[in-house]
């Protein structure tokens, strides 16, 4: 390493040769939004029904707390390695490491949201006649819609983590850029992936605190 | 179980070394964020931007920030010390709002009588304000230290010692033993440091048995 590792890094990162081919930077990038939104989306089909469930008719709330707070003491890389041990290489062993440290997040995001309409609120839905259903799907989900987006924003940062240290055993993804860099002491060349991730990470987080302000119901309180 | 028993000092000495790297930043984080949540709270337009800064911060994967930081700083990147900096910004990231959250949650009228009374500015931060933010002050730190404690064993990726190299040396070998207490003892460590801080808040706040559990 001679010249600044940034300045190499920044050079690595404008080569036109980085930007083709199987393991050029579209592809890479390409494939690890592809386990985000994957990871996200399986966890979100487990966690949101129950989480709305949960908030709603109250049933689990302690199990559902207790389980938040808890998933946060999981080391990531720790899932990361046994489940890849366990399953081999492959999407399997990640996949499963993404679902089981999104759902916490998505858990709490759906059942924060149904707890947070004003019960005085419910109550009047309910003396129009609304069946449960409707109170869930039309004053509930709407009035909370901000926290829902909450936790996926929460999931979302905690997967396109973990999808980085799902190249350590053996897949695709931007983490490949740091590992190779790792394993060769590139240091620029770990520098230009860990930039790439970052920006991936930024843009996904402000898409979704876009999506947050905008899905907020005229007239409610910021969240 | 028989592959712990046989290396029951090769993990305790990683506990020790990954307890030694997380203590500082929960520390550092909690310590800088009561100034900065002041600050924060004294312009609404800091605060917002505090809070905004924070989230993004707190948005950044931790390997790639482990892999930055020697450059900015000038650490090595297999370096604690380049460890504890980038979990300090994390800390920070989760306690400065958490920290504003608290002092925003003590009532003004109180504060008003406390100076009525004669309290001088710093004594009533320290006996009025301070105790009357305990609990949720409490609440974050207790984020800050478990989201630590398990953050720190990125770093045995780079080969940085604390139970994360069980990780890192399970898997190439493929002793799933190995693995496995890796993720058992980094919980329990952090659960252990978690029940650690409820009683020392029940020490210091007696009167907030009914509030101190509450999380964000």
């Amino acid at each position: 390493m001679t010249g600044n590792p940034f300045l190499e890094a920044l050079a690595w990162l404008a080569d036109p040769v980085h930007w083709s081919g199987p393991s050029g930077i579209p592809l890479r990038t390409l494939e690890h939004l592809g386990y985000t939104v994957l990871g996200v989306l399986v966890a979100a089909l487990i966690a949101v029904p129950l989480g709305l469930l949960v908030g709603h008719t109250g049933v689990g709330k302690g199990v559902a707390v207790t389980a938040a707070g808890a998933a946060r003491a999981l080391p990531t890389l720790g899932l990361v390695t046994l489940f890849a041990l366990l399953l081999g290489i492959g999407l399997t062993a990640p996949l499963l490491a993404f679902v089981v440290l999104a759902v916490p997040s998505l858990l709490a995001g759906a059942y924060a949201a149904v707890e947070s309409a004003d019960p005085s609120t419910v109550d009047a839905a309910r003396a129009q006649g609304m069946t449960e259903w409707q109170i869930l799907t039309k004053v509930e989900i709407p009035l909370g819609m901000p926290l829902i987006v909450g936790g996926f924003r929460g999931a979302t940062v905690q997967v396109v983590a973990t999808a980085m240290l799902a190249a350590y055993v053996g897949n695709g993804g931007l983490g490949r850029y740091i590992f190779l860099g790792l394993g060769s002491q590139d240091y620029p060349l770990m520098i230009a992936g860990s930039l790439l991730v970052i920006a991936l990470a930024l843009l996904l987080d402000l898409v979704l605190l876009l999506t947050q302000r905008l899905t907020a119901p005229r007239g409610a309180l910021p969240a | 179980m028989s592959w712990v028993l046989q290396n029951l000092d090769v993990i305790i000495g990683y506990t020790g070394s990954h307890l030694l790297q997380a203590l500082p930043p929960i520390l550092i984080a909690f310590a800088l964020s009561l100034p900065m949540a002041k600050l924060a709270n004294a312009r609404g337009w800091l605060r917002t931007g505090v809070t905004t800064t924070s989230g993004l911060l707190y948005a950044i994967p931790s390997l790639p920030l482990f892999v930055l930081l020697p450059g900015i700083v000038g650490t090595g990147v297999r370096s604690p010390l380049n460890i504890a900096v980038a979990l300090s910004l994390y800390g920070l990231a989760l306690m400065v709002p958490a920290a504003s959250d608290a002092f925003r949650s003590v009532d003004r009228i109180v504060l008003s009588s406390a100076t009525a009374q004669g309290y001088a500015p710093g004594a009533r931060f320290l006996r009025v304000e301070l105790p009357l933010a305990g609990p949720v002050l409490l609440a974050g730190v207790r984020v800050v230290a478990v989201s630590t404690i398990s953050l720190v064993t990125v770093g045995g990726v780079l080969g940085v010692p604390s139970l994360g190299m069980l990780f890192v040396d399970g898997f190439r070998r493929g002793i799933l033993a190995e693995i496995a207490a890796g993720v058992v003892f980094t919980a329990v460590l952090a659960l252990l440091t978690d029940a650690l801080l409820v009683l020392l808040g029940r020490a210091l706040m007696p009167w907030s048995r009914t509030t101190a559990g509450r999380r964000s």
